[in-house]
């Protein structure tokens, strides 16, 4: 069985608000999971749901009210182990005064290494995240889109044996998007554990080993992002061909979506049996029959609209 | 001690960057200069004009950079969130701190080196300037980076844990009072029960004395300054920087970034 690169045990933030800050919200509720080692973890979740929080309980940003976490088998509070972590902030915003070359070069310092390495990588990371031709350019001219890449590019620079990512994607455009998931699967490739967090669901559908659906600050599933869906059955959908007379069929026609002589339609299972007794009997030609499975996204939009007729949203600042 | 050599690093690039400072540092200059006209419709006292004017030049333009460059030093990284991807390597907070801190000490120190040539350089237009002026003037200059150093970890230990407004005036109103400890521990009246004076008393050693680095009147009439104050302020300077940063410390370790 495979090592847990990160473990979350029962992991709680509460921020208190209001003139005297007696009053508390609570962002993260027990959270408990564990991305293995070596595997792409997507975290799912609307805005404010507490992905952004759980990432920077990790990081040491903020500090948990209750609870553990463990990376690489050391506490989270244990600084050392951030030599081997790499870490791109939410809508990421570096000193504008330095350039990209500058800025990665500053941060490789931290890592202890010689200054022929550092040039090496620094010039081996602006090349792979596209920056080579603005590498001497202050970061103040930078869109936030090439923020992004620089940010990228300044997590994965000292080759950590673990990723985070907060909303990678955010701030590119298609090419960039497609870039970055590239640098992701390379670095699933590599045998590096990437924890991400996004809403952008086809994307976490396209690399996750996992995902994890997290809303209003409780964990609402775990699984692989086919596993998590198949978890709610949508019922049988049948592909069929159909030429004859219209009112033999009117019923069932009625129902289903029709591309020329094609028709779809969705059945529940339990009437399965007895629609396809009733196409055959009328001399439709069965093309296929499959189980129509939820999308990440119907999942996902089931938990976010749940969640939100159980508890009205508290806006609080994260001071 | 690497890492915070880093950060001080970094920190002094940023302030050479930065335009503000050399405006700054140019109008000082520039008081300086117009030090030297002023003393020559001073007939008589032109050095000791000269050396009162370039000095307080230099000691409001490194107070300024102090106070707002010193309370920005923290507030704005937390702020405009670059400090979240630095607090990612390897680098313990009060490694951070103190980094940020030699960096603008260090700024500070170039500032005021490039300020004390100007003033040398008018002193030496006078020509008439002795031995002993020279000497004093220079303990002057010393005593108000040690100065400045205070006031940089007082902003530090204010930006920490309130706004960079109340920081600011925190930092100016505590410096300030700092210029007075004297008269507050003498401070006698009939007026004022005994509680009280005893407070303002017990209040008057634990405000940082800026009063016993002012030696310009000293300096501007050559007067030799005491190698007994030069090692007790060093020592000061130096023990209330370290206690200043260790609280300034103690807070940020356990602060929660936005």
């Amino acid at each position: 069985m495979a090592t847990a690169a990160i473990e979350i045990e029962n992991l709680t933030k509460d921020y208190p608000y209001g003139f005297l800050h007696l009053k508390k919200k609570t962002s993260l509720e027990g959270l408990t999971m564990s991305v293995e080692s070596g595997e792409v973890f997507g975290f799912l979740g609307p805005n404010g749901a507490g992905k952004s929080t759980t990432i920077k309980l990790l990081m040491g940003l903020i500090f948990p009210t209750a609870g553990t976490a463990r990376i690489l088998g050391k506490p989270i509070s244990d600084i050392s182990m951030h030599a081997d972590i790499g870490y791109l902030p939410e809508q990421p915003y570096f000193y504008d005064y330095l350039t990209a070359a500058e800025l990665l070069d500053y941060f490789a310092r931290f890592h202890d290494l010689s200054a022929q390495d550092r040039k090496a990588r620094v010039d081996r990371m602006l090349k792979k995240v596209g920056l080579e031709t603005a590498r001497k350019i202050q970061l103040r001219k930078y869109s936030k889109g090439m923020l992004q890449r620089v940010g990228l590019a300044q997590a994965i620079l000292h080759d950590p044996k673990v990723v985070i990512l907060d909303e990678p994607m955010s701030g590119l455009d298609p090419v960039g998007r497609r870039e970055v998931r590239d640098i992701i699967l390379e670095l699933k490739q590599a045998g590096k554990t990437v924890l991400f967090s996004t809403h952008i669901l086809s994307d976490a559908e396209m690399l996750c080993d996992r995902v994890g659906v997290i809303v209003g600050g409780k964990l609402r599933g775990v699984g692989a992002p086919d596993e998590i869906v198949g978890m709610k059955a949508q019922g049988m959908e049948i592909l069929f061909e159909y030429t004859g007379d219209s009112n033999g069929l009117r019923g069932l026609l009625s129902k289903a979506t029709q591309t020329g002589s094609r028709y779809r339609m969705q059945v529940a299972e339990p009437d399965l049996y007895a629609t396809l007794q009733q196409l055959c009997g009328a001399g439709a030609k069965i093309l296929s029959v499959s189980q129509v499975r939820a999308t990440l996204e119907e999942y996902f939009m089931h938990l976010v609209e749940a969640d939100r007729a159980q508890a009205p949203a508290v806006e609080v600042s994260g001071k | 001690m690497r890492r915070v050599g880093i950060v001080a690093l970094n920190t002094f690039r940023e302030a050479v960057r930065d335009r503000v400072l050399y405006n700054l540092v140019f109008f000082a200059l520039v008081m300086i200069a117009a030090s030297i006209l002023v003393g020559q419709i001073s007939i008589g006292i032109e050095e000791m004009v000269i050396v009162s004017l370039g000095l307080s030049a230099i000691s409001v333009i490194g107070l300024l950079i102090a106070v707002f460059i010193g309370v920005g030093l923290v507030s704005k990284e937390m702020e405009k969130r670059t400090l979240y991807a630095l607090l990612a390597k390897p680098v313990r907070r009060w490694e951070f701190l103190l980094g940020k801190f030699g960096g603008l000490v260090l700024t500070l120190t170039v500032n005021t080196i490039a300020m004390a040539v100007g003033l040398f350089l008018a002193l030496s237009l006078m020509k008439q300037s002795g031995e002993h002026l020279e000497k004093s003037v220079l303990v002057a200059v010393y005593f108000i980076l040690l100065k400045l150093a205070l006031v940089v970890a007082l902003a530090l230990l204010f930006s920490c844990y309130t706004t960079p407004l109340l920081a600011i005036l925190c930092t100016a109103g505590l410096y300030i009072a700092g210029l007075f400890v004297k008269e507050m521990r003498d401070f006698q009246s009939d007026t004022m029960s005994r509680v009280v004076q005893s407070f303002l008393r017990g209040l008057s050693y634990l405000l940082p004395n800026f009063e016993n680095f002012d030696v310009m009147a000293a300096a501007a009439h050559g007067r030799a300054i005491p190698g007994a104050l030069i090692a007790q302020n060093t020592v000061y300077a130096a023990l209330y920087c370290a206690v200043v940063l260790a609280a300034a410390a103690a807070i940020f370790t356990r602060r929660n970034l936005k």
